[in-house]
């Protein structure tokens, strides 16, 4: 049985239903992430783990125990805003204390645990500061430690690193990874950006409208994405649809309307006419002046109608002759040019029967 | 360029005379000038027929410390002063004990009924004070449904029927009333401001709800505390009118006696001596009561920047 067992959840707002009937197992240990975009439930999901808010239908169960008639003062999870909410009349000192004192820890006690816990989250030396004298990123530590100190089974996090720059967002990410190996608590993550998602999370649960989409690790959500939504949610995507050609030998081909047939390895035995879409990554397409010497899986040719120079990488939307655009992302690696193609030039576009992922319609 | 500068950077400054001059010179004619007329007449003879005596007698300048002399001289000023301050610290008290209670209440509750609530409070402003005040003397009076009540339970218990008005017990109640719109108000504007979010985090961390009043509410409220008590106290301290119709020969307040030696006892000097010490009083006390504010939440900017 998992530490944190989600069953058949539902809360419903009037005629909205925010989450609707999703069932969740949290093993110890582990960073798991919701995922989604905003209104899709994950925090409405999250403050019911919380206590904040109680499902109209399923149960919340940590360690097998029903949640259901705990208050969230009298659950052993604990919170990290998006606002952080420190105790702005306080010191970094006295919020770290602060659940501390409403645990009734002895008093000799308390000095040493604010201490562990400033140096768990890299903060020595700023506990007589005033939230208002702090950096985001300090505010943020503060936060993490507060909800810490008190060793809490599970961590909920809700948009923590929202309100920080980009380059702070980065830095705080791998500083949570490390602090999660640290101090072994499970967390519990929301977050609408599905970079961060990826690189945090031991598990994702992708959620859309209420539901989970998809549960499953970053590589398998990113690699193989189950719904359209998901393909379409996590990273750029292509989405090639048409009705299934051919199907059999572990090979599919979908008539893709103003690009032709596309081929793509899949076990699927959907029959022929079905709708179908292929999910194909933008890195996963080559893409050349020359037609290819050897004979690729897929083969189209093009013209650049518009790119993206993002520095180390561009992103080419090219133009078939039947008018669809694909997105193709080429790194910028020749060396003495800033990129290999400019607009308007012709390019032949292929990529291999393993490059693309099959989705069931 | 150079004109052009110049009058670049007068233009403000007239501009900002024109909008900060009106309201200087009407505080320094109508508030510093008479001030300072009063702490003149202090040092004054009163005139044999009330008023002052003249400032020059005999071609010497008659200024005397007799006055002050008889302030400090005569405990029963001390006394009065002592009881002013008492009942001015009782009324904050039992406002702020009413008021906090219902700015919460204002503060939580929905859009429409908010703005209906903070109509209701201060609605008792549209209508006259002292016909406010009077009206209270009717509802003391002793054939009024309070007082019946009041001593018929106290017969009932064997006890002598008690009057109401004309008692410190209507000076008090008169002065809660009064004053409580002045607690609301600055309590509801501090308390409407808080952050949801503290409270949750407070209570994710494992407060109950008294411990998340008393160690997140109350403390982040203490500057609408101190702004009500300053609105509340300071006027109380002076009040005249409240004892003067609903009190007894016992709640003679300093206000009165201030009065007293205006019109009655015409001993201008003597008047200026203690509205000297009621400024100087309300002024040392407000000072504290800002000292002490300052050394609860760090420097009142920093507070500012906690809450943005």
């Amino acid at each position: 049985m998992a530490l944190l067992e989600i069953q058949n959840v539902t809360r419903r707002f009037g005629d909205f239903t925010a989450v609707d009937n999703v069932s969740i197992g949290i093993e110890a240990g582990e960073f798991f992430t919701l995922l989604g975009p905003s209104g899709c439930g994950k925090t409405t999901l999250l403050r019911m783990i919380a206590g904040f808010d109680l499902p109209d239908g399923g149960r919340v169960l940590l360690n097998g125990e029903d949640l259901a008639g705990r208050p969230p003062e009298r659950r052993p999870m604990r919170m990290v805003f998006q606002s952080y909410a420190l105790f702005p009349h306080m010191t970094v000192e006295g919020n770290v204390a602060f659940p501390l004192q409403m645990a009734k820890t002895p008093a000799a006690e308390i000095g040493a645990k604010i201490a562990a816990a400033l140096e768990d989250v890299r903060l020595q030396g700023f506990g007589k500061r005033y939230p208002h004298e702090l950096s985001g990123g300090q505010k943020q530590r503060v936060a993490l430690g507060r909800a810490l100190v008190t060793h809490p089974a599970v961590l909920l996090l809700d948009e923590p690193l929202a309100a920080l720059d980009a380059k702070l967002r980065e830095e705080m990410q791998i500083e949570l990874i490390n602090l999660q190996k640290e101090v072994g608590i499970t967390f519990v993550y929301v977050t609408h950006d599905q970079t961060e998602a990826l690189a945090l999370s031991h598990r994702i649960a992708v959620m859309n409208k209420g539901r989970v989409e998809q549960l499953d690790a970053p590589s398998k959500i990113y690699g193989f994405p189950r719904t359209r939504f998901v393909a379409d949610f996590i990273g750029q995507c292509n989405l090639f649809s048409g009705p299934v050609a051919a199907s059999g030998n572990g090979l599919v081909t979908v008539d893709v309307p103003a690009l032709g047939p596309v081929r793509v390895a899949t076990d699927s035995k959907l029959a022929p006419g079905r709708p179908a879409t292929i999910a194909l990554r933008p890195e996963k397409i080559r893409i050349e002046a020359t037609a290819p010497a050897d004979t690729p899986d897929n083969h189209y040719r093009g013209t650049v109608a518009d790119l993206l120079y993002m520095g180390d990488v561009t992103v080419y939307r090219v133009a078939t002759p039947g008018g669809m655009r694909v997105e193709a992302l080429l790194a910028n690696s020749q060396s003495g040019r800033a990129k290999f193609f400019e607009v308007g030039d012709a390019v032949e576009m292929s990529w291999s029967v393993e490059a693309g992922h099959f989705i069931e319609e | 360029m150079k004109p052009k500068s110049i009058s670049a950077a007068t233009r403000p400054r007239v501009g900002k005379w024109l909008v900060t001059g009106p309201p200087l010179a009407y505080l320094l004619l109508f508030f510093a000038i008479p001030s300072l007329i009063m702490v003149l007449a202090s040092f004054r003879t009163p005139g044999e027929f009330g008023g002052l005596a003249p400032l020059f007698e005999e071609g010497r300048l008659d200024l005397n410390l007799d006055s002050y002399v008889r302030f400090f001289s005569e405990s029963i000023y001390a006394q009065i002063f002592a009881k002013s301050v008492w009942y001015a610290l009782a009324t904050t008290l039992f406002c702020l004990a009413l008021a906090y209670p219902l700015a919460a209440l204002i503060a939580k509750s929905g859009r429409r009924y908010r703005d209906l609530l903070l109509l209701l409070v201060i609605l008792p402003f549209w209508s006259n004070f002292l016909i406010r005040v009077y009206a209270w003397m009717i509802i003391f009076g002793p054939n009024a449904a309070l007082a019946r009540t009041v001593n018929g339970v106290l017969a009932w218990f064997g006890h002598e029927p008690v009057p109401l008005l004309f008692s410190s017990f209507a000076v008090l109640v008169c002065l809660v009333y009064v004053h409580l719109p002045f607690m609301v108000l600055p309590l509801y504007a501090n308390l409407e401001k808080h952050d949801q979010a503290l409270l949750d985090a407070a209570q994710d961390l494992g407060a109950n709800a008294w411990q998340r009043f008393w160690r997140i509410t109350f403390p982040l409220s203490l500057p609408g505390v101190y702004a009500g008590a300053a609105l509340v106290f300071i006027p109380a301290l002076g009040i005249f009118a409240i004892p003067d119709i609903l009190g007894g020969p016992e709640d003679s307040l300093i206000g009165n006696v201030i009065k007293q030696q205006f019109l009655e006892t015409r001993d201008w000097p003597f008047g200026s001596v203690l509205s000297i010490v009621l400024t100087i009083a309300a002024l040392f006390l407000a000072g504290l009561a800002a000292c002490v504010a300052r050394g609860n939440l760090g420097t009142p900017s920093s507070v500012k920047a906690a809450r943005a």
